[in-house]
Formats: C-alpha cells, sequence, structure tokens
C-alpha cells in the first residue's frame, strides 16, 4: 500500500515537473481578488502564445516551452512565493505583473541570476542596465508614457501647455506615485500646474472628494494612473460630474476594455496611452485560431482573445520569446538557461521586419537592448475607446518620450539604488 | 461664500456616501444582533448576490467553464434574458437557499461554541463564496442594469444655481441609494416590532436561553436572520454593483462598513445609518480640509480613527447596548 501510495505520488510530481529539456518560462498571473478581471485576461495572452509556438513550430529551436502557472492574487508577499517556489524548475525569466512583486524580486533575481522582464511597469530607472543587470524593462516604461501623453497634450495645444492645469489621479501606492516626479519636471519644462489627487488603494471604488475637487478646479486634463476598481469608478465619476471624456486620459493600465465598458456610452471618448496595437486585425491571429483556439487550447477557452490586456500578455510571451531564440543563437545551443537568456535580453532586437514576420506589423516599437539600456526606445501611442462600435481607435503614431528630461532622472535614480546596494556599474 | 458652498457640497455628497456604507453595515448589525456572531462574509454576501443578480438576469450559464472545460462544450448563455425584477426575486431566493445551507452545514454544528469560533467560521465561509462565485459566474467585469439612474441630477443642480448661484452635484444613483436605505430601515424595524417572527428574532437578540426556554427555535431565527442579511446583502449589491460594474473588489467594501458599526454601534439598525452618515460627512470633510496638507487618500484612515476615538470613549458605540458582565 505504502509502496503504490509512493508510486502515485513519485508519477504525480514527474507528470508536474516540466521535462528536463523544456525551456522553462513561469507564469505569475492573478486570476482571483479584486484584480482578478485584469490578471485573468493578460495571463491567457501570455499562455496562448507559447502555446502557439509549441503547436505550430515545436517550441522556440526546437524546444517546447512549459508555462508552469503560479496565482498571486496581486499580492506581494504571494508573488514571492510563487516566485520561490518556481525559480528550482529551472525557470528563464519571471514576468510578475505586479509593481509591487516586482520590487521585492529586483534583489532576488540578482543573487539567483534569473532575468526579470516588466515590461510597461516595475521599477522604471531599472532601464540602466548599467545599475540592473537582471532588469529588462522594454518597450517602453512609466515616465515614457507620462512623456508621451504630455506629447499628446502638447500637440493638441499648438506645441504650448503654458498656464495649463492638470491633475493627476493616481492609485495610492508604489505604482501610482511612479509618474509624479516626471510630470512635475515635465510641468517646470511645459508651463503646467499639476495638482496630485490621490485615491486610497484599498478603497478605489469611492472617489467621490477627487471628482468634486476636478468639477471645482477645472483642471483641462485629468492624467490617470489606476489599476483595477479604480479605474471603472473614476471613469464613471468622470461622466457623473461631466468632465469631457476626451480630456481624460490613463496611462496603459488604465485603458483596457474593462476599464471602460461598465460606464456604457459615457465612457465614449476616454484615451489611454498604449505601447501596443489592439484588435485582432493581426496575421499573427489567423495562426493562433488554427492551432490554439480551435484545437480547444486555449487558455480559458479563448474568450479575451485580441482585448487589450490580452494583446498586452501575448507581446510580453513574443519579446520574452525572441530573447530566447536570441540566446540559443548566441550561446549555440538550445537549451539555454537564465544568464544565456539575460544575454540574450541584452542583444535583443526586434525591428519592424520580424514583428511583420511574427504576424505583429506595426504592432509595437521596433526594440533594441544594450548593455546600457534595458528600455528600449520608450515610444508609446494614444488609444481612444469608441463606445459605440465598443473597441479602441489608435489616434496617434508612436511617439517618442523627451529623454531630455527622462535620462536624467533614470541615472539619477538608478544611480541612487546602485550607492544603496553598492552595486558597481556595468558597461 | 464659495468655500462655503463648496463645502456644503461635500457634506451633501459625504452624506450619501455614508448611506451607502451604512447599506452594508446593515448586514453585519442584523445577524451580530441576533447570533452575536461578527459575519465577515457580509461583504462577500454583497458581491455573490450581485453576481448571481447579473448572471440570472444575463441568461449566463452557471459554472459554464467547469462545464466546457470537463466535457469540451461551448456553454455560455441560456440564450435568454430576465427583466431586473424576475431576476432580483429569484436572486434573493438563491441567498434564502444560501441561508438555509449555511445553517444546515455549518452553523448548526456550531451550536454553543464560543464566538471566536463563529467568527472564524465566517471567514472560511467568505473565501468559500468568492471562489464559488467566481466558478459560478466568471472573474470577468459585468455591466449591472437594474434600472435605477446614475449621473448629476439635474433637477437639484438647477435649483441650487438658482438659490445659491452655485449648482450642487448630487449623483441620481445615491439618491436612490439614500430612499432604498430609508425604505429598508423601515421594513426591518416594521418586521422585528410587528410580526411574529420579528419579535422571535428580538427574543434571540436579547437571551438566547430565555427564548429557548418559550419555544421560540434557534435553527429557524438564524435561518431567517441569515436570509435577511443575505437580502440586504443584496440591495447593497445592486447599489455598489450599479456604479462601477459587478467585480471582486465589491467584497472590499466592507472595509468600510467595519469603521460604521464601531461607531454606530453592533446591535443598532439606526446606528449603523446614523454611523454611516458621521463617517461618510466626517471623511469627505477632512479630506477637503485636511487632505491637502498631508498629500490626501485620508478617507480609510479618517474613518478608522474616527472610530477608534469612539471606542475609547463609548466601547459600546453611539447606539450599541453597554456590554455589562456580572461575575
Amino acid at each position: 500500500m505504502t509502496l503504490r501510495f509512493a508510486s502515485l505520488v513519485a508519477a504525480a510530481i514527474l507528470a508536474a515537473a516540466p521535462a528536463l529539456a523544456d525551456l522553462v518560462v513561469p507564469n505569475l498571473s492573478y486570476r482571483t481578488g479584486p484584480y482578478g478581471a485584469n490578471g485573468t485576461q493578460y495571463a491567457d495572452g501570455f499562455n496562448d502564445y507559447f502555446t502557439l509556438l509549441n503547436e505550430r513550430d515545436g517550441g522556440i529551436g526546437g524546444q517546447k516551452v512549459q508555462v508552469p502557472e503560479c496565482e498571486t492574487a496581486y499580492n506581494t508577499e504571494k508573488g514571492v512565493e510563487c516566485y520561490e517556489s518556481t525559480k528550482g524548475t529551472g525557470a528563464l525569466v519571471y514576468n510578475p505583473l505586479s509593481t509591487g512583486i516586482t520590487y521585492q524580486l529586483i534583489p532576488k533575481v540578482s543573487v539567483d541570476k534569473i532575468p526579470l522582464y516588466t515590461p510597461g511597469y516595475g521599477r522604471t530607472s531599472a532601464k540602466n542596465g548599467k545599475v540592473f543587470e537582471w532588469v529588462f524593462n522594454a518597450p517602453a516604461n512609466y515616465w515614457d508614457g507620462a512623456s508621451v501623453i504630455v506629447k499628446h497634450l502638447l500637440d493638441l495645444n499648438g506645441g504650448s501647455l503654458d498656464g495649463k492645469k492638470i491633475a493627476l489621479l493616481y492609485h495610492n501606492s508604489a505604482y501610482g506615485k511612479e509618474p509624479i516626479r516626471t510630470l512635475q519636471e515635465l510641468g517646470k519644462k511645459h508651463g503646467f500646474t499639476l495638482t496630485e489627487l490621490p485615491v486610497d488603494a484599498a478603497a478605489g471604488q469611492e472617489q467621490k472628494s477627487q471628482w468634486l475637487q476636478i468639477r471645482r478646479e477645472k483642471p483641462d486634463y485629468v492624467i490617470m494612473w489606476g489599476w483595477g476598481v479604480m479605474n471603472q469608478a473614476a471613469i464613471q465619476e468622470a461622466a457623473n460630474v461631466r468632465y469631457p471624456m476626451d480630456q481624460f486620459i490613463g496611462i496603459w493600465w488604465a485603458g483596457s476594455e474593462v476599464d471602460v465598458k461598465p460606464a456604457g456610452a459615457a465612457a465614449n471618448g476616454y484615451k489611454s496611452a498604449t505601447f501596443h496595437g489592439v484588435g485582432t486585425e493581426y496575421p499573427i491571429y489567423a495562426d493562433l485560431n488554427k492551432f490554439v483556439v480551435e484545437p480547444g487550447k486555449a487558455s480559458q477557452g479563448g474568450e479575451h482573445v485580441g482585448s487589450v490586456l490580452y494583446s498586452r500578455g501575448m507581446y510580453a510571451a513574443l519579446v520574452i520569446a525572441e530573447a530566447i531564440r536570441k540566446a540559443q543563437e548566441l550561446s549555440g545551443t538550445p537549451t539555454v538557461n537564465a544568464a544565456q537568456v539575460r544575454d540574450g535580453f541584452e542583444a535583443l532586437e526586434i525591428t519592424p521586419e520580424r514583428l511583420t514576420e511574427l504576424g505583429l506589423p506595426d504592432f509595437g516599437p521596433e526594440i533594441t537592448m544594450t548593455c546600457e539600456n534595458h528600455g528600449g526606445s520608450g515610444m508609446a501611442r494614444i488609444q481612444q475607446w469608441d463606445a459605440a462600435a465598443g473597441k479602441w481607435t489608435l489616434i496617434s503614431e508612436f511617439t517618442e518620450p523627451d529623454q531630455e528630461v527622462l535620462q536624467p532622472l533614470i541615472d539619477a535614480d538608478s544611480e541612487a539604488f546602485a550607492k544603496e546596494a553598492g552595486i558597481t556599474l556595468r558597461c | 461664500m464659495e468655500q462655503f458652498l463648496y463645502a456644503a457640497e461635500v457634506v451633501v455628497n459625504g452624506l450619501m456616501a455614508g448611506v451607502m456604507y451604512a447599506l452594508v453595515a446593515l448586514g453585519f448589525v442584523l445577524i451580530y444582533k441576533a447570533s452575536g456572531v461578527f459575519n465577515y462574509a457580509q461583504g462577500v454576501m454583497a458581491l455573490f448576490a450581485a453576481l448571481t443578480l447579473v448572471g440570472l438576469q444575463n441568461g449566463q450559464v452557471p459554472f459554464a467553464h467547469m462545464i466546457n472545460a470537463t466535457f469540451g462544450t461551448h456553454l455560455d448563455t441560456f440564450g435568454w434574458t430576465l427583466p431586473a425584477i424576475v431576476a432580483i426575486a429569484l436572486t434573493a431566493l438563491v441567498m434564502v437557499g444560501l441561508a438555509i445551507a449555511i445553517e444546515k452545514l455549518v452553523l448548526k454544528h456550531l451550536v454553543n461554541q464560543v464566538p471566536i469560533i463563529l467568527f472564524m467560521a465566517t471567514i472560511g465561509l467568505a473565501w468559500f463564496l468568492e471562489g464559488l462565485g467566481d466558478v459560478m459566474w466568471g472573474a470577468d467585469i459585468k455591466m449591472l442594469d437594474v434600472g435605477v439612474p446614475k449621473g448629476a441630477s439635474e433637477a437639484l443642480m438647477t435649483v441650487t444655481e438658482q438659490w445659491t448661484g452655485y449648482g450642487f452635484y448630487i449623483d441620481r444613483l445615491d439618491i436612490w441609494a439614500a430612499a432604498i436605505a430609508a425604505m429598508l430601515v423601515a421594513a426591518l424595524m416594521v418586521f422585528s416590532q410587528y410580526t411574529k417572527q420579528g419579535r422571535a428574532l428580538r427574543a434571540v437578540a436579547d437571551d438566547h436561553q430565555a427564548a429557548l426556554s418559550v419555544g421560540i427555535s434557534l435553527r429557524f431565527i438564524w435561518v431567517l436572520v441569515w436570509s435577511i442579511a443575505g437580502f440586504v446583502a443584496l440591495v447593497a449589491g445592486i447599489m455598489w454593483g450599479s456604479k462601477s460594474g459587478v467585480q471582486f473588489s465589491l467584497s472590499l467594501i466592507a472595509l468600510k462598513a467595519l469603521p460604521v458599526l464601531m461607531l454606530g454601534g453592533f446591535t443598532s439598525i439606526p446606528g449603523a445609518i446614523v454611523g454611516g452618515l458621521i463617517i461618510g460627512v466626517g471623511e469627505k470633510l477632512f479630506e477637503f480640509y485636511v487632505g491637502p496638507l498631508v498629500g490626501g487618500a485620508t478617507e480609510n484612515w479618517f474613518a478608522y480613527v474616527l472610530a477608534l476615538i469612539f471606542l475609547v470613549f463609548r466601547p459600546q458605540g453611539l447606539f450599541g447596548e453597554k456590554i455589562i458582565e456580572r461575575v
């Protein structure tokens, strides 16, 4: 009896563990809790891209990719537990989709020598590869997002924001506070005043105080740094106090279908930044349907295919897959390890031609990472919600952020971190 | 004058927010009053009720994901929709069923246990219900439309503009919430004062042993009170879900009910209302005057600090029964 039980346990462990030669990319996802609606779509896109590679191409360089999923519930402690419990499986890279978890993992990945990929979130100054050897955040970071939004406002105002009032409505957390310094600096440069309106992270559903203040002060524009229910509540309150939707712009984490749909037609015209395309009108979706959705292999049945957050999860998986491919090319072996994948990230180049080959023409900006630059060009664009059609429309081309303002901030922040952590600058 | 009008607008909106908090707090009071149990699951019950309501209204197949994954089917909806009133009635029945199940599967086995055990059971219940809601109806954010109007009240804006020169903003949903809360409290008062079951409920609340000795069934009263709390959760779920969609963060509204209960008292229905109004107005005024000086986002902090101050000077809350332990 004991022997039979032991063999059953052994069989279960062997079945659950990745095969020795597989490439392992854990998916630290959140499908439950207050942020589950957002996390589910991202995780589905992430899983489905690797399923596509496995089913269509036999993996990457002939090696299948295993994507073990671990539920973090967007909770920092659980996220760290997930990291600790999966790193021993041969994990090649982590993408935890949480700024809080990212901050906790940065010192850990440096010790464990596993790359951390945080596209559009995490620690902005990790762009500086001289300090953050194991962290990559291309194609864009929060400060890029803030700058691209301000550039859009400049375009709308004939190149000047002098005397304009801009309110920043933000999630009162490490994530929400990220753009403040950048917007202050951009305010000095372009002459706008910034009003900061924090929203309690635990009580995002109730924003009366903030919107009464917006109603009184009538800022020319409201920029939102929200996540989860804070976004839906803010868009509804904006509609309630009749704040013009086309003057309300969110960062990319406040620009998905789940954010605008609860407000119905009232959300029409709301804008957000984004660093990738939207919708299913890309050639890759024909393959996704053929190899993943139709055979019933899509994550959660494929019900979120083509949504903003699904596309973002898929894009993150694509960049990781390309980094692994680059690592295989550099090392001359298909069975790469985490350190080799880091080298792959650092030498990564995703040109427009390569994106077209991958079935996503003009989906994202060109990505070139180097030893110094782990954040790419930072280019982003603006999209606008069309409530009648129920879809986002891209209304600007990819725009470069104001590096003249951003680079000194990134250097100062990363070098302060290096000093504090006793890191010797690389490159 | 302008500052005064702004402050008045903040006060009115604070009162309205307070009503929304009180709607959640009422469910806690009912169960605590009748059984001495602090029902940690009350916020999740509001979420579960709202999920069920939307699911029934849209004709969604419950457990569709699980069925599809197991049998390879592609079930999603039944292809019909239900009128709001029918869906609300059916959801109320589901909440009664839930109350019966809770009594049979959990409470019955915990009779005579100390309150902390019952409290822990409600923590387990909260996690169970959250998971059940997810598996039954999915994690997506759902739009809830039962015909409650939303957006600024034009009439009020025009009238106040004429009287004061400043058009006050009040969300019509909040006005409805205030009216519904008033009706709910009145109905609960009438029920507890003038019906046999209501009197039995009060008797159990006053003294379990004495109530049992005159033949009142404790198990029936528990089912009754959990059913009423389930209905109150449904009302809270409708009002909060109409605001910004039905989603899993709805369970966090319980966080706003706690300071209301600490302030108003755990055993008083009027206390829940008055506590809600004080918290609502207090937190909004504090944010208006002090928030800008300390970096803002003070509302939750203020609500709990105010409740703490009340606890120090009046542990039973404003309307709670004085705690007297004889040795």
